[in-house]
């Protein structure tokens, strides 16, 4: 009479996980194929080429983008990481003190934010700035890259900081240690792998922006993904997709690495 | 401890994430998308030791409103020259005198002393064209003459047509279609063509800049685009025709200008100089397919553009063609306020 | 003993301002380059706009008052800015079909990732998340190039002979849920598996020892043990489906606009600062009650829960 319904299995529900992670895919590696492929257009195959790779590798304006992607997105992550740890050093591991939420809220402000409001708004603040002190260079997108990082180098770091707990530093103190030397001796290292996973999450993110980078640079200023919107909306070829599976391997090789590090049990 | 290793890493990112260029000069132009060849810039590069960027806009609207706010870094812009006269009037350009340059005595004559900038005092002729229709005739049998295949759309081709959203064209297009003359402040025709762009709205798929490859792959079947652009999808298939517009059809040019408030001003003036140079001109034209005022440059410009509908206009359609011209400021207020209404 | 009673107090001060130096440089940043800026958009809202973009420092209500009327152009009546108004409904529309969607699609996959045996639990979490690294640009072009007329999903509905011409699924409201549905998939999977996580899967089962069917299983008992995950999933999906501005620029071919469209369009063709500044704080406010809705619910169901 009774029959037994094992927890691992809802009707349909495996049938339905399934459908997801392949649709979830499908389209990228459908993207992926296509750049291997030796026509024009997307619709028909024309044999195995590594010809739009080779173009996107020629093409100044590719390549001048990627590397502005990439030098921003390192100095963001590296201003932002430092940022976040002093932050999460101040929020954490403590009893709850006057301005402690509203600092955590501020923090965290960016995500709750929807991006093309701090967009426009950095439009407007910047332009003035740039007007008033002539000044055009990368340094307007870095900040306003470090500031929307912050919150999310915050999070890791947040996270294993509290999962340390604090013997092992009051011991220290016991022994004498100034604060200075226990932060450096005993501290930071434990907290390491949360720093460095802070650093390639706040990376991707950086290198993933396009709505505030779109509204902030100035000329010459274009990230890959800048230039990307740009092709997207007026002259879509093969050589996109050449270039979205590079940068797709880029991502891919530092979320894994992110995947791996933050699993390393201590 | 490794940790000491990644801090050392990190610093050096930083450090080199603030290096410096390698080349003598830069140059950053703010052109039109896809419109710059990429062999010609290279030239000029190695001919200059310059460091060339490019960056897109799509519409004149976007370019104004980007200079116009400051702080841009930009160098060289490239207006329409129906635009000319407000960028000049703004005082946002710089007067590099073209006219003095050693290759002017290669603009063409027809371009050397136009109304928008008299004496070639600011700008160098870009490249010239019209604005007409698109469209694949395995589609459509009929007529492509006229502006009605935007607005008053035939029926194969309902919900296949694109418009590309620069807003004089259109609503140039629409005041044309509608009997008017162009720029005309007449209230009675405006409301008119609010009317008829609004009613023609729902036919259309999209209001896209990218046409070439859409086009191609079939998303459209026709659509309102610049010649050179039709130009390019027939060159790839055959049946992509372009129709020069009855009711009447604008001829439009863009110019190479210098902004005053340019970081690289040597490097312009010679980019301008380089311009007029019918080799360079030819190159570019070969790129964008669009004749460009240079005398001289046919030379340099491929067989398929010699004859082609789509750069020389047919005997029969010139007389339809209407110039471009800067419009009244109030004029110009009508016409974006129909265009926000038309943008729902 | 009062002497040490001051002495703790002094170090506990010591102590908190300590924790402000620390964090000043984070909040510095964010003031400057995030919050601040925001500030500078209110103002601006309240000014007129300048004849080819940027404003006059003049103070106006026009841009408030455009946001929901317009006057007509030729009769000059005052009426309900139906232009506005349509592009406010679609965004929120889409938002929600969104939400509802990736709640649909994600609820199995969360709870099938949550039942795996441990060790593999991790590898699965990480295979949803990839997508979610790859860039948004990259994911709306796939999305894209599978749709349009000549794309796969065309193209093998022709093979198989369902249909004969390709259907047109590009540059339409739908293209552009489906987009967002899978650019924020894995957003919705996540907080619900953390939610899930947490079930003591006893209790389900004793639900079965007990009788009762897995439809009521679901409803009664491990439903209601995720809500908080879906509230949560559902915000996380819900505020950035609203502000959208890439998806729909790609995939609604620039007739279909959301609002983050028509604010980005005052900043270039339109030529309106402060209406761009008065519908991006719109959309602010927007966001803020929708947050609110979660803070309530959150709190609530975690106190019955608890």
């Amino acid at each position: 009479m009774a029959r037994y319904f094992s927890v691992q299995h809802q009707p349909g529900f495996t049938a339905m996980a399934v459908i997801c992670f392949v649709a979830l895919y499908a389209p990228i590696l459908i993207l992926v194929v296509y750049a291997f492929n030796g026509g024009e257009s997307i619709a028909s195959w024309q044999g195995f080429s590594l010809r739009w790779f080779e173009k996107a590798w020629n093409n100044e304006q590719v390549i001048g983008a990627s590397w502005r992607s990439v030098k921003i997105a390192s100095a963001a992550a590296v201003l932002a990481t430092i940022a976040a740890t002093m932050a999460a050093l101040a929020t954490t591991r403590t009893k709850p003190y006057r301005g402690l939420t509203l600092k955590y809220a501020f923090i965290n402000q960016p995500l709750m934010v929807p991006e093309i409001v701090t967009a426009v708004a950095l439009l407007i603040f910047f332009s003035r700035i740039k007007v008033a002190t002539g000044y055009s260079g990368l340094g307007y997108l870095i900040i306003a890259h470090t500031a929307f990082c912050i919150p999310f180098a915050y999070l890791p770091i947040r996270a294993r900081l509290e999962s340390m707990n604090l013997t092992l530093e009051q011991a220290a103190a016991d022994l004498y240690a100034t604060p200075w030397m226990t932060f450096r001796r005993i501290t930071l290292p434990l907290l390491w792998p949360g720093i460095l996973a802070g650093l390639m999450l706040a990376f991707v993110i950086s290198l993933d922006d396009v709505v505030i980078t779109n509204f902030v640079k100035s000329g010459g200023q274009d990230t890959l993904p800048t230039y990307m919107l740009g092709q997207l909306r007026r002259a879509i070829t093969p050589e996109m997709n050449a270039i979205s599976t590079v940068f797709l391997l880029l991502s891919v090789g530092i979320v894994t690495l992110f995947f791996f590090v933050s699993r390393k049990r201590d | 401890m490794n940790w000491k290793l990644t801090t050392t890493a990190m610093g050096l990112a930083l450090l080199a994430s603030t290096g410096l260029a390698s080349a003598a000069g830069e140059l950053n132009i703010y052109n039109w998308g896809n419109y710059t060849s990429p062999e010609m810039i290279k030239k000029f590069e190695s001919e200059n030791d310059v460091k060339v960027t490019i960056t897109d806009y799509d519409s004149n609207d976007t370019a104004l409103a980007k200079i116009r706010q400051g702080g841009h870094g930009f160098d060289m812009v490239v207006p329409s020259q129906n635009y000319m006269p407000i960028w000049i009037e703004e005082g946002l350009l710089l007067e590099s005198r073209p006219d003095e340059m050693s290759n002017y005595k290669n603009v063409a004559k027809e371009w050397a002393d136009p109304d928008f900038d008299k004496g070639r005092h600011y700008s160098v002729p870009w490249a010239q064209g019209t604005v007409g229709v698109v469209v694949n005739t395995d589609v459509y049998k009929g007529d492509i003459n006229t502006w009605g295949i935007i607005f008053d759309t035939p029926d194969e081709l309902k919900g296949k047509v694109n418009v590309v959203p620069e807003m004089t064209d259109v609503i140039d297009a629409a005041v044309l279609y509608n009997g008017g003359k162009k720029c005309t402040g007449d209230l009675e025709i405006l409301k008119k063509v609010r009317d008829t762009l609004v009613k023609a709205k729902p036919n259309w798929v999209a209001m896209e800049y990218g046409t070439i490859e859409k086009m191609l792959a079939g998303d459209f079947s026709a659509g309102s685009d610049w010649n050179g652009s039709a130009l390019r999808q027939r060159l790839q298939n055959p049946a992509i025709k372009y129709g020069y517009p009855k009711e009447g059809y604008v001829n439009w040019s863009d110019n190479l200008v210098v902004l005053k408030d340019a970081k690289n001003v040597d490097n312009a003036k010679l980019f301008q100089n380089f311009m007029m140079d019918p080799e360079n001109a030819g190159m570019n034209s070969s790129f964008h397919r669009y004749a460009n005022g240079i005398a001289g440059s046919d030379a340099f410009m491929p067989a398929e553009m010699k004859g082609a509908p789509e750069v020389e206009i047919p005997a029969e359609f010139l007389p339809n063609g209407v110039p471009s011209q800067t419009c009244p400021p109030e004029v110009q207020e009508h016409y974006t306020k129909i265009w926000t209404e038309l943008q729902k | 003993m009062a002497r040490a009673q001051e002495i703790a107090n002094q170090a506990e001060r010591k102590d908190i301002r300590n924790r402000w130096i620390l964090s000043a440089p984070a909040l510095l940043i964010i003031l400057f380059a995030a919050t601040g800026p925001l500030l500078i958009v209110l103002v601006y809202s309240f000014l007129t706009p300048g004849p080819y973009g940027d404003v006059k420092w003049q103070f106006s209500w026009d841009a408030w008052t455009s946001v929901l009327l317009e006057r007509d152009i030729f009769d000059d009546t005052l009426s309900l800015a139906d232009a506005h108004l349509s592009i406010l409904w679609r965004s929120v529309r889409l938002a929600l079909g969104t939400t509802v969607l990736t709640a649909l699609f994600g609820f199995p996959t969360a709870y099938f990732i949550a039942t795996r045996p441990a060790g593999s639990r991790d590898i699965w979490l990480f295979l949803i998340t990839i997508p979610f690294w790859t860039n948004l640009l990259i994911r709306t072009f796939a999305v894209l190039e599978i749709i349009r007329n000549e794309g796969i999903v065309n193209s093998l509905l022709i093979k198989l002979g369902v249909i004969q011409q390709p259907i047109q699924m590009l540059f339409t409201d739908f293209a552009i849920m489906i987009g967002m549905v899978y650019v924020y998939l894995p957003l919705m999977v996540l907080p619900l598996y953390a939610s899930m996580e947490k079930i003591d899967f006893r209790l389900v089962e004793a639900g079965y020892d007990l009788y009762a069917t897995r439809f009521k299983v679901l409803r009664r008992i491990i439903f209601p043990l995720v809500k908080p995950g879906v509230i949560a999933g559902s915000i996380l999906v819900f505020i950035p489906s609203l502000g959208a501005y890439v998806t729909p620029s790609v995939l609604g071919g620039g007739k279909n606009m959301m609002l983050g469209n028509l604010i980005e369009l005052q900043f270039g063709q339109g030529r309106n600062w402060p209406l761009g500044g008065a519908l991006s704080i719109t959309l602010m406010l927007i966001v803020m009650v929708a947050l609110l809705a979660y803070v309530r619910n959150a709190g609530t169901a975690e106190v019955r829960h608890g």
